[in-house]
C-alpha cells in the first residue's frame, strides 16, 4: 500500500464530483466526458459551444495545477506507442458502443442509482483489471 | 455565461482528476492490478476518488434534480433508457479492455495532453478516431435499418 494517496484521491474525487452537479445544477447536463468529446465530432445542430468550453476548461485543471505547484504533473504512459494507438481506439469506439465511459457511467449514472451504469461500470472495471492481471501476471510476470 | 459554467466544471474536472494522480496511467493500473491485494501492494486510490465524486454528485444531484429546470437551461437532458442490452455491455467491455492497456479513459486522457504527453496525444487521436468509426459505421447502421423498417410514402 506504499503508493496509497488517500486524502489527495478524495479532494480529487470531491472536485470531480463538484464538477457534475455544477454542470447538472447550471446547464442540465450529465457529465460524460466520452459524450461531451463524441457530441463535438457530430456534424448535425449538436450545441458544441459548452462542449468546447468543458473540454478546455478540462485541460487547463492540470496547468493551474502545474502553475501553483511550479512543475507540471506527472504523466508517463508506460505502454508502447503500438498500445497507445489500439487501446485509445478501443476506448474511443467502446465509449460510444457503450454510451459512457469513468465519468458518464462510473460517476454520474451510479449517483442516479442507474442499473445501465452498473452493468456498465462492472463490466469495464473488471475487464481492465483482467487485462492488467494477463499483462502482469500471467504473461509478463 | 454558459460557455463560463462549462469552462469552470471542466477545469474543476482537470484540477480534480490531477490532484488525485488519476492523469498519471501507472497510478490507474496499479489500481486495477488486484493480485497485487494479496502482496499488500494495491493502491486504493481510484476508489476513493471515486467514492468522494459519487457521494458528492448524488447528494448534489438529489438536490439539483427538485428543481423544474436548470438555471441555465430549459430542460435536463437526463439518459431514459433502462435496457441492458449487448450494445451497453460490448462496448463497456472494449472500453475497459483499452483502458486496462495504457491506463487512460478519456477524461485523463486530454487531461494529460495538456502537460505535453506526446502519448497521450497520440491516445486522445486514437480515441477520436475510434468515436469517428462508432459514428461512420455503427451509428449509419441504425439510421440506414430504421429508415428500411418504415412503410414506403
Amino acid at each position: 500500500m506504499e503508493n496509497f494517496t488517500p486524502v489527495s484521491a478524495l479532494i480529487g474525487g470531491m472536485l470531480i464530483g463538484l464538477g457534475a452537479v455544477m454542470l447538472m445544477l447550471f446547464l442540465g447536463r450529465i457529465a460524460g466526458i466520452a459524450g461531451i468529446v463524441a457530441g463535438l465530432l457530430a456534424f448535425d445542430g449538436e450545441a458544441k459551444g459548452w462542449r468546447l468550453a468543458f473540454v478546455a476548461g478540462l485541460m487547463a485543471g492540470p496547468l493551474g495545477v502545474g502553475l501553483m505547484q511550479n512543475a507540471l504533473p506527472v504523466v508517463s504512459v508506460d505502454a508502447s506507442l503500438f498500445t497507445v494507438i489500439v487501446g485509445g481506439f478501443l476506448v474511443g469506439l467502446g465509449t460510444r458502443l457503450g454510451n459512457g465511459c469513468t465519468s458518464g457511467h462510473g460517476v454520474c449514472g451510479l449517483a442516479r442509482l442507474s442499473a445501465r451504469s452498473l452493468v456498465a461500470t462492472a463490466v469495464f472495471m473488471c475487464m481492465a483489471a483482467f487485462v492488467v492481471f494477463l499483462e502482469r501476471h500471467a504473461f509478463g510476470g | 455565461m454558459r460557455l463560463f459554467v462549462a469552462f469552470v466544471t471542466g477545469s474543476l474536472f482537470g484540477v480534480g482528476l490531477t490532484v488525485s494522480h488519476m492523469i498519471d496511467p501507472p497510478k490507474i493500473l496499479s489500481f486495477l492490478d488486484v493480485a497485487a491485494i494479496a502482496r499488500g501492494a494495491w493502491d486504493p486510490s481510484l476508489a476513493l476518488v471515486m467514492a468522494g465524486a459519487l457521494t458528492v454528485t448524488y447528494v448534489g444531484y438529489a438536490l439539483a434534480l427538485r428543481r423544474r429546470q436548470p438555471l441555465l437551461a430549459p430542460a435536463f437532458a437526463l439518459p431514459t433508457r433502462r435496457d441492458i442490452d449487448v450494445r451497453l455491455v460490448a462496448g463497456s467491455a472494449l472500453f475497459g479492455l483499452g483502458w486496462g492497456l495504457v491506463g487512460f479513459c478519456p477524461g485523463p486522457a486530454l487531461a494529460a495532453v495538456a502537460t505535453g504527453s506526446g502519448k497521450a496525444l497520440v491516445f486522445v487521436a486514437a480515441m477520436l478516431s475510434g468515436m469517428g468509426f462508432y459514428r461512420h459505421f455503427f451509428e449509419r447502421a441504425v439510421v440506414v435499418a430504421s429508415r428500411k423498417k418504415k412503410p414506403p410514402a
